[in-house]
């Protein structure tokens, strides 16, 4: 390894963290106060504006069940790339990020699910249907909790993170394949209504709400990403301590 | 790399070795199958491809987690990481070993269990075709669950949940191909030909993602 | 050909586990490292042979095959494990290393049963690897080091579960290694019984 490298590891591994945390805690009150506002008006205008005529009321749970699934795809987005860091940058916060992002988007693909099949009880008449988009989701949730599964089994950490990032990117390569082969498989759900190139589909009423909606839950993955990385920082450096505890014990008992 | 493979291939047919009970674990899966259904021959014969499909993604799971364990255990795999030989030709070489040691028993018993769920010619050949075709696929992508978790305890669970939601898409067009087969309207090849190329794309990637976890994964 | 390790430091998880070892083997060099349980013996030879990556420093091989960039390529490895199956026979096992490996350039590996003498255990290799008592399996996973051949030998603990006997054999065996112009480090707590060697006193990197 080249003294370039090992000078940027020293670098990382003293500043990095250290300024990570001072910068987390300027900016997570201003984060946490921008979701709430969001939050607040995006509930406040799903609340107020019309029912569909067709779906009536329970319309209103699009306003969480969109960007909860935007959200679970984002999520992993950010996961993929901090594998990337992990593996070629060799970033000491980029497997932070990976692990502290995979329970928070496991809980975003849980509330789309939820969500999902509240929607399609009055919809489909049934609390699930194996749709194609459903089902796909489904799957990403089942890959979430894996990865949960494998970063809880390592003890660890640098090990943990480099071999889960592996696990992460293959997944994110095959994201798009499973999406294929699912609605290969079956589809029965509405096409893409939001992110079309001939402009939104969907009536501008609903599009107000849904749209901050979405930017009041990505705030709302900003804000608990940062304090859970701010999490994980602090439970690793209580483990160093207590495993130098553990040296320190070893040599007094050596000295006396 | 030859050596490696006979290698692989003797110690899964010797004592201990997953062949045996790879073929047993999807005879029995796909054997219990009409005790839940009923004996309903025509429901068998419409569900039969499906459940043979699923039987053999179970079964091919069945020894992966030994795949690079067994080998850390008794110290080879510092060895086959140590060599000149480009790491990602040891997995393949291995992964191939495996397949032809569990996935191609599962192939060659499929026609038996076919009957068994009065599957007619036409179902079993086709059957069998996309069993020879996707199995190899499950083999590649599990090798890199075997990679991930070769350094844990209780690895083989955890492979199993790692590996089978990457493994729908081969599921799905394995299964998708023997119904277009029978079915008349449907077209086999498209299905069959996106078989093949997950297959080959797993080849790649399988092998690729493995070497790097289990570069990382050495201690 | 010589090898050379300039400032090595290697950590485990957070903790440092040794700090700037550096050493020069020429041919027929031998590097024994000695130190205390947990001191990192193993890890030196893990890195050195590039099982784990090291933290800093520079591990090159001059003089050597062009070819070759990093010298865990031209190393045997003998670790705590023998990399043996048990479910194979002695023979099997040997000849599939030895097919798998191949030879460095500059040598070549002796025949099974040349190896299998040389290690006092001839008439056995038929036998499953499983039904050797632990000492004979290590003598056996020694005859390894003989059937491909590699210019350096990084040994662990070569000589942890062996009697008298056969300590002397495997003395031999470095020996010969050495005066073929090889180089061996080897990582132990007893001496190997060898004349010249260079030592390196592990004491543990302490915080």
């Amino acid at each position: 390894m080249s003294e370039n490298s090992l000078a940027i590891r020293k670098f990382s591994d003293l500043a990095n963290p250290t300024r990570f945390l001072a910068l987390a805690d300027r900016v997570l009150p201003w984060f946490a106060v921008a979701t709430a506002l969001f939050f607040a008006a995006g509930l406040w205008l799903s609340f107020t504006t019309e029912g569909d005529y067709q779906q009536g009321e329970t319309v209103r749970i699009m306003y969480v069940h969109v960007p909860a699934a935007w959200l679970s795809m984002m999520c992993y987005t950010v996961m993929a790339i901090s594998a990337l860091g992990t593996l070629v940058w060799r970033h000491p916060l980029a497997d932070v990020s990976a692990k502290a992002a995979a329970p928070i988007g496991a809980c975003f693909t849980f509330l789309a699910l939820v969500t999902g099949s509240l929607w399609g009880k009055p919809m489909w008449g049934a609390w699930w249907v194996w749709d194609a988009r459903l089902t796909s989701v489904f799957v990403l949730f089942l890959m979430y909790l894996g990865l949960i599964a494998l970063n809880r089994a390592m003890d660890d950490p640098a090990r943990s993170a480099r071999v889960s990032a592996v696990l992460v990117l293959v997944g994110f390569v095959n994201i798009p394949i499973i999406k294929f082969s699912v609605e290969w498989w079956n589809t029965l759900h509405q096409p893409a209504s939001v992110l079309r190139l001939d402009g939104p589909t969907i009536d501008p009423e609903f599009l107000w709400p849904l749209l901050i909606m979405a930017v009041g839950f990505t705030l709302l993955f900003f804000t608990l990403h940062i304090a859970a990385m701010r999490n994980e920082i602090w439970r690793r450096r209580v483990t160093s301590l207590r495993r130098q505890a553990v040296r320190n014990a070893g040599r007094e008992a050596q000295a006396l | 790399m030859i050596a490696l493979f006979f290698r692989d291939l003797k110690l899964s047919v010797r004592a201990g070795g997953g062949t045996m009970i790879g073929v047993l674990f999807f005879m029995t899966v796909v054997a219990v199958v009409p005790f839940g259904v009923g004996p309903d021959l025509n429901l068998l014969s419409r569900i039969g491809p499906a459940m043979l499909w699923i039987g053999a993604l179970l079964a091919s799971l069945l020894g992966l987690d030994r795949l690079f364990q067994a080998e850390r255990e008794d110290g080879s795999l510092d060895l086959l990481l140590m060599q000149e030989t480009p790491l990602l030709m040891t997995v393949f070489v291995k992964c191939a070993a495996h397949w032809a040691a569990t996935g191609l028993p599962l192939v060659i018993a499929s026609p038996l269990l076919g009957l068994f769920m009065n599957m007619n010619e036409l179902a079993i050949g086709a059957t069998m075709l996309t069993l020879l075709a996707g199995t190899p696929a499950i083999t590649f992508i599990g090798a890199v669950g075997a990679a991930v978790a070769v350094a844990l305890p209780r690895g083989g669970l955890l492979v199993s949940i790692l590996v089978l939601p990457l493994a729908i898409p081969v599921l799905i067009f394995g299964v998708s191909a023997v119904y277009a087969a029978i079915e008349d309207p449907a077209p086999f090849l498209p299905p069959f030909m996106i078989l093949m190329a997950i297959t080959l794309f797993f080849a790649v990637i399988g092998p690729v993602a493995a070497a790097a976890a289990l570069r990382h994964s050495a201690d | 050909m010589r090898l050379l390790a300039e400032g090595l430091s290697a950590r485990r998880g957070e903790d440092l586990i040794f700090n700037d070892i550096s050493f020069a083997l020429g041919a027929g060099d031998a590097l024994v490292v000695t130190g205390p349980n947990g001191s990192g013996k193993s890890t030196l030879l893990r890195v050195l042979a590039g099982l784990l990556q090291a933290e800093s420093g520079r591990l090159r091989i001059e003089g050597g095959p062009a070819e070759f960039a990093h010298p865990h390529e031209l190393s045997h490895y003998l670790g705590h494990r023998n990399a043996m199956k048990r479910e194979l026979t002695v023979r099997e096992n040997l000849s599939f290393w030895q097919r798998f490996m191949g030879d460095s350039p500059g040598g070549s590996g002796v025949d099974i049963d040349a190896a299998a003498e040389a290690v006092g255990l001839a008439g056995i290799t038929h036998l499953p690897f499983g039904y050797l008592s632990a000492g004979q399996q290590r003598r056996m996973a020694m005859a390894k080091l003989l059937v491909a051949y590699r210019p350096i030998w990084l040994l662990d603990e070569p000589t942890a579960a062996l009697d008298a006997g056969a300590d002397r054999l495997f003395a031999a065996l470095v020996t010969a290694h050495l005066e073929r112009g090889g180089i061996i480090i080897a990582a132990t707590h007893q001496p190997l019984g060898l004349g010249s060697t260079q030592s390196l006193q592990m004491k543990g990197f302490t915080h």
